[in-house]
């Protein structure tokens, strides 16, 4: 009787060396042409962008702890495959992200005050994707957005929005979800459906080995990157810690995509070097020999290290530094300055049209709340 | 105590539907109809005017309305195409709209309503076919995790009108998971709305009044009344989609039910009327919002309220129509708002349904509780 196949593994696309060198792997090849086209300007672009997120990270962080947020949902560690992917992005395109992706937001032109006040418990979202870069709100049930964003990608499709072969108009989607994400059933289901209907669409994991405490073997004994070609699309496995290749790979996919081509998916492999979010305690868990390994493989040294060797100056460096600085602080102020929301938010829109309850309710409330504080007088 | 003097709605205002109820006998007659597939000349008429239609294809008929004035409108489900549904409810739509506009999906109820979501936000209005009442709960985080809040965590500007048509109710004779009346489960969710037609003509119009709502309406269609024939007035709605009617007059007690319940309640008035009985019969049609005001005016006419309904009676709609009669018709109440419900077990093997299902009888000795009060 023949061995049944049990050697998963699959090539990486990665162009970056943890040492920062570009030496493309084999696979990686296809796609270093999309580099090589880049101007200065755009890869320095791509070094602030991870810059900001990192710094953010510790102002979200350090908020938390002192009571001004509910939860900081940290990205450090993940910034490659996220600033790689967002950049890879065109205006008209669509992003649906999970909770974790907010430099794809501010990339998108989403002001990130938006993303705290949600974490402080003012809001529930509430920014408006068409006003923000086509930058989705925030899910909070894991990959339930998977299925929203085909959902939208089909309307794309029907409306002969991709395919048409103009790259000014045809528009994609990107959606983000994670290793965890991957065991849930909508996550399955949407890429049934992308497949089905031929989506111009990406999918974008970012496998971060850890779903709060429980590592990526226990979701899979075979890479993320199969489950993709399991639905009958495409599937790439990128070192997700190399911006270049997180870049090249989704442009290439997005691309595709809004050529009608149909959806694809990528497994970008990172680590997330903290805690889930400021609820959990990593160190129950994992081990620091884990955590150093993943540091020799940081996203921002590794391209800092690349940007040296092309001649970048400390100058520049230092002002990316003063310049996320700002922006955390800025961002900062702002999130503290948030009023708080009035009472008539928590019914004003659970009903786009008028509806009695809603209408009754807070009429009581605010009869009652009223006559505790002595407004009603 | 009574307000005899209260006015009440009037019930037969030419070319509503209540003047047209009245010449139909509705009768529970549907036991040999209802598994019986639709007949050809059950086509949809092409002229308007008053026609008689099943309830099955007066929904086709509001669907194919839907979709030839609104090019937005699409219909998703299994097996809606070419088979037109596995209770015929889209026969013809497919091939008359494409297959752009009725989609044949892969056989996912999460992944329906997931996707329906996408295509709202950009711009689309999805009617969903659930195949089975109990087939709606794999899409049930969907609806009332995303579907249910995706307009208000937008803070107001993404509406999402979105319909789901669920077949759901007993007296089919049919096998697990395909009897069951899970509508309590949607009402009890802030952001949806929940209705249940009893006779063709409100089929007709509600379908197509669920489908102009912007905010997200589950549709459940009474799968015992899908096939016996009534008026359908093609120019006239009647009421809005929200309201409740009463459907026959009474003095003694007020009885209210939804969707096929109406029917056995309609057939109790008939054998309490011979027995000198006197049941004033409600018809609720939305279950989510409640309209309170027929129901609250009727019982301040008779003082006694029988609520009836096919689900499970624990922690139900009838549990909440009798908490809130009780608090608003306190003073008009002589006796406690009753309910007669489906036990509180899973649906029994079909046959033990006409055991589990209200019947005009198990109405009755309740009409009888509430009179010996």
């Amino acid at each position: 009787m023949p061995a049944r196949e049990r050697d998963f593994t699959v090539p990486t696309v990665q162009l970056l060396t943890p040492e920062g060198q570009l030496r493309p792997s084999a696979e990686a090849e296809p796609y270093l042409h999309l580099v090589e086209a880049l101007d200065d300007a755009t890869l320095e672009q791509f070094y602030r962008d991870m810059v900001t997120s990192r710094r953010l990270d510790v102002a979200g962080a350090n908020l938390q702890r002192q009571g001004q947020l509910a939860l900081w949902v940290p990205s450090h560690g993940q910034e490659a495959a996220q600033v790689g992917s967002a950049r890879a992005s065109r205006p008209q395109d669509h992003l649906f992200p999970s909770y974790r992706e907010h430099i794809v937001g501010i990339i998108r032109g989403l002001d990130p005050v938006a993303i705290l006040s949600l974490l402080r418990g003012a809001t529930l979202g509430g920014w408006d994707p068409a006003e923000n870069g086509n930058f989705h709100l925030y899910t909070l049930v894991l990959a339930s957005q998977t299925l929203h964003a085909t959902g939208y990608a089909m309307g794309l499709q029907f409306d002969g929005a991709a395919g048409t072969g103009d790259p000014e108009s045809d528009a994609a989607v990107l959606v983000y979800y994670g290793d965890g994400s991957t065991s849930q059933g909508d996550a399955s289901e949407a890429l049934v459906f992308a497949a089905s209907y031929r989506t111009p669409e990406v999918f974008f994991v970012q496998n971060n080995q850890w779903a709060i405490s429980v590592p990526v073997s226990r979701q899979s004994p075979s890479p993320l990157a199969l489950r993709g070609s399991g639905f009958g699309m495409p599937s790439v496995q990128i070192d997700g810690n190399d911006v270049l290749a997180s870049y090249a790979v989704t442009r290439q996919s997005l691309e595709e995509a809004r050529a009608g081509e149909g959806p694809s998916f990528i497994e970008a492999v990172t680590y997330r070097m903290g805690a889930h979010t400021t609820a959990d305690d990593p160190t129950k868990y994992r081990t620091q020999d884990e955590v150093d390994l993943w540091t020799t493989r940081d996203p921002i040294t590794r391209y800092r290290t690349w940007l040296e060797g092309r001649g970048a100056s400390a100058a520049f460096f230092d002002e990316v530094d003063a310049e996320a600085q700002d922006f955390a602080a800025d961002v900062r102020r702002r999130a503290l300055e948030l009023p708080s929301p009035t009472r008539e938010t928590i019914f004003e829109h659970v009903y786009h049209e008028p509806h009695p309850l809603m209408a009754e309710q807070y009429a009581w409330l605010d009869r009652f709340e009223r006559s505790l504080d002595g407004s009603d007088a | 105590m009574s307000l005899a003097g209260d006015a009440i709605r009037p019930l037969d205002e030419p070319g509503t539907v209540r003047a047209q109820q009245q010449e139909v006998p509705v009768t529970n007659d549907s036991t040999a109809e209802a598994s019986a597939r639709p007949s050809p000349q059950d086509a949809v008429p092409a002229v308007r005017g008053v026609q008689t239609l099943s309830m099955a294809k007066a929904i086709t008929a509001g669907l194919r309305e839907a979709l030839r004035t609104d090019e937005k409108v699409l219909l998703m489900g299994e097996d809606i195409g070419p088979l037109g549904g596995v209770f015929r409810v889209t026969e013809g739509l497919q091939a008359e709209f494409g297959d752009r506009r009725v989609l044949d999906t892969p056989l996912a109820e999460s992944g329906i309503v997931g996707t329906a979501i996408g295509l709202a936000m950009r711009g689309y209005r999805p009617v969903i076919e659930i195949q089975f009442d109990g087939f709606i709960f794999p899409a049930f985080d969907q609806i009332t995790t995303q579907l249910s809040r995706i307009n208000l965590r937008h803070g107001g500007g993404m509406p999402m009108p979105i319909v789901i048509r669920v077949p759901y109710g007993g007296h089919i004779g049919s096998i697990e998971h395909h009897q069951e009346s899970p509508e309590a489960y949607f009402a009890h969710t802030p952001g949806l709305r929940v209705v249940s037609p009893s006779n063709p003509h409100d089929a007709y119009w509600m379908i197509q009044e669920a489908i102009a709502s912007n905010d997200p309406v589950l549709y459940f269609e009474p799968k015992s009344r899908y096939w016996p024939k009534g008026p359908v007035d093609l120019d006239h709605a009647g009421i809005p989609l929200h309201e409740s009617r009463i459907v026959r007059q009474g003095t003694d007690v007020t009885v209210v039910g939804h969707g096929a319940m109406v029917a056995t309640l309609l057939q109790a008035a008939d054998i309490a009327a011979g027995e000198g009985t006197s049941l004033e019969v409600v018809d609720l049609r939305s279950l989510s919002p409640i309209d309170y005001g027929p129901l609250l005016e009727s019982v301040h006419r008779t003082g006694r309220l029988v609520v009836a309904q096919e689900a499970y009676g624990n922690v139900s709609v009838g549990s909440e129509i009798a908490a809130t009669v009780a608090e608003r018709a306190f003073y008009s109440l002589e006796a406690p708002v009753l309910r007669v419900s489906g036990f509180d077990t899973p649906f029994p093997p079909a046959a033990l349904e006409t055991e589990y299902l209200p019947s005009p009888d198990r109405v009755l000795e309740a009409v009888d509780r509430a009179l010996a009060f």
